[in-house]
């Protein structure tokens, strides 16, 4: 586990080695507030909930995690700091993870810079909270697949700039996958099996599962299972581009 | 055992064959000098021993352990300094080796003691807490070595690791090179010739892909056809009658002008049994009263033979 944990801290703390952190989040900040306050009409609306808030976080994701990922293998390709650390004596999955992790945790770092539009809501009235906390583990979790997919994309490519179109375009697959945009080229040959499964993946659909409160665990599952599967893709990216 | 081995590394990038069957064995002590102009594939077949490519064929082994088979132990005994130095330019020096050394297994302490020793002997004390970033050329290179002797490995490769770097620290690094050498198997990959006189014990000559040489710098120099060529500086600038005279001795292969300042001549000649020799020369010259100002005879340089060992390759 120690050097997941090394590269962990290490990815974690290049967030902060530019001002690209501070500004990553001041962009996310203000958005989230701004679609919150302006598009949804938080106070309008006269709830005391977060939906307004969490409603916008598929699309928000969809630029902004392919953004903190981007870098994490492309830059390593692009300055020959991957040849370091591909020949260190540790295994590959344990660095994957960890830089994974630091994504992860920065998406975290992000996400609790907003609780206080929660504790707004609790000023203003009395909402469930249970929701909300599932909201925001949620929209967590929705983030990590975000990131592991980007950071699989970011593996194949030297290019930030490549990295980043290239996961916002699958992730942009996956946030549309209940949608007849993206369900209209399966259906043409796919069997009604397939059709479902494309469904099953969206990005959309189980976010608003998990944020309306109701079956919450087969997303989460679906979300976690997403996370593994595309890290697994990461490590297996790697090992290509080594026979390449 | 070897602590390196290549055995029939072959690399294939499409059509192209970047490693076209390189074997040797690197015993400890010994400093081995990869040299080929640029593109030769020197730095492809370093890749693929220490782990971070994959050959097309062959193996590579690291005191025993497969590099593609058995990483993680190959890895743990090897020192790599990739092409070009790489560091991560965003920590300072002490950041970034004390997360390679972590990375090694050192723990906090060890780590603590081991690069206090190595920080000293490398000469990085001044700059320990700068952002790699703002390195010049020749600290970078300096902690690119460090990182590689971070776990004190038995076997060191090294590619390029005076490139970029002036004369003075050059002469720090091979001065490093060779102190360290006496316990580990090191090979570095170079362009420079002198540098291979200087700090190796064996040569390999590779052009590409393939391993044209593989011998010590001195075997390498007597084994050059027509190694040493005779330079004689006559007070003319008509050199016809001297280039006649001296073309009709035995023994010589060719004359030609090297150069021509201020009426005085140089002229080149190639005696491939050093028959006859310079005194002999410098008699017939005499006699036939073309006044000789200089003579003396020019050593060939590794620079030939790396010319003609690889000029060999292209034709």
């Amino acid at each position: 586990m120690r050097p997941t944990l090394l590269v962990f801290r290490r990815e974690f703390a290049a967030y902060f080695a530019t001002p690209v952190a501070a500004v990553f989040l001041i962009v996310f900040l203000a958005l989230a507030a701004g679609l919150t306050f302006f598009m949804s009409g938080f106070f309008d609306r006269g709830q005391a909930d977060l939906s307004g808030f969490f409603f916008w976080h598929p699309w928000l994701f969809l630029v902004l995690m392919p953004a903190i990922a981007m870098r994490l293998w492309a830059e390593e390709r692009r300055s020959g700091t991957i040849e370091l650390l591909m020949t260190l004596p540790v295994q590959p999955w344990q660095i994957v993870l960890g830089k994974w992790l630091a994504a992860w945790a920065f998406a975290a770092l992000a996400l609790l810079l907003t609780t206080p539009l929660w504790i707004t809501v609790n000023v203003l009235g009395s909402p469930d909270n249970g929701v909300i906390l599932a909201s925001y583990i949620g929209s967590w979790l929705m983030a990590g697949s975000f990131l592991a997919l980007a950071a699989a994309v970011s593996a194949l490519s030297k290019s930030q700039v490549l990295a980043f179109i290239g996961a916002t375009a699958v992730s942009f697959l996956f946030v549309m996958a209940g949608f007849d945009l993206v369900l209209a080229a399966v259906r043409s040959w796919a069997p009604p099996v397939i059709i479902e499964a494309v469904r099953s993946m969206s990005f959309l659909g189980n976010f608003q599962r998990i944020t309306d409160g109701v079956l919450e665990l087969p997303s989460i599952v679906f979300f976690v299972s997403l996370i593994v599967f595309c890290l697994w893709l990461n490590v297996r990216a790697i090992d290509v581009k080594k026979a390449a | 055992m070897a602590l390196v081995e290549a055995r029939d590394l072959v690399k294939r990038f499409g059509s192209l064959t970047a490693v076209d069957g390189i074997s040797f064995a690197v015993d400890r002590a010994e400093v081995v000098g990869f040299l080929g102009p640029n593109g030769a594939g020197k730095s492809t077949a370093m890749k693929i021993i220490s782990g971070f490519l994959e050959p097309t064929s062959g193996q590579a082994y690291i005191e025993g352990y497969n590099s593609h088979s058995q990483p993680i132990e190959a890895r743990r005994r090897l020192g790599y300094l990739p092409e070009g130095a790489p560091a991560y330019s965003d920590m300072s020096v002490a950041d970034f080796l004390g997360f390679i050394a972590g990375m090694h297994g050192l723990s906090k302490r060890q780590a603590n003691d081991r690069l206090a020793e190595l920080v000293e002997r490398i000469g990085l004390t001044e700059v320990w807490n700068q952002r790699i970033d703002a390195l010049s050329k020749g600290f970078k290179r300096r902690v690119g070595i460090a990182q590689a002797l971070v776990h004190d490995p038995d076997v060191l490769i090294l590619d390029e690791p005076t490139d970029g770097l002036d004369p003075n620290q050059k002469y720090e690094m091979r001065e490093l090179i060779q102190s360290i050498a006496p316990q580990k198997a090191i090979v570095i990959s170079t362009h420079i010739l002198e540098e291979v006189e200087a700090v190796c014990t064996r040569a390999i000559i590779i052009a590409k892909g393939r391993m044209l040489a593989d011998a010590t710098p001195s075997a390498l120099l007597a084994d050059t056809q027509g190694a040493s060529a005779l330079a004689i500086t006559i007070d003319t600038a008509d050199p016809r009658r001297a280039i006649e005279i001296i073309s009709t001795q035995p023994g010589i292969s060719e004359v030609h002008v090297a150069e021509r300042i201020n009426g005085v001549t140089r002229l080149l000649v190639h005696a491939p049994q050093s028959r006859p020799t310079a005194a002999e020369l410098a008699g017939i010259l005499g006699r036939s009263d073309i006044a000789v100002a200089e003579m003396f005879v020019k050593r060939a340089s590794l620079d030939d033979v790396f010319r003609q060992i690889t000029n060999g390759a292209e034709n």
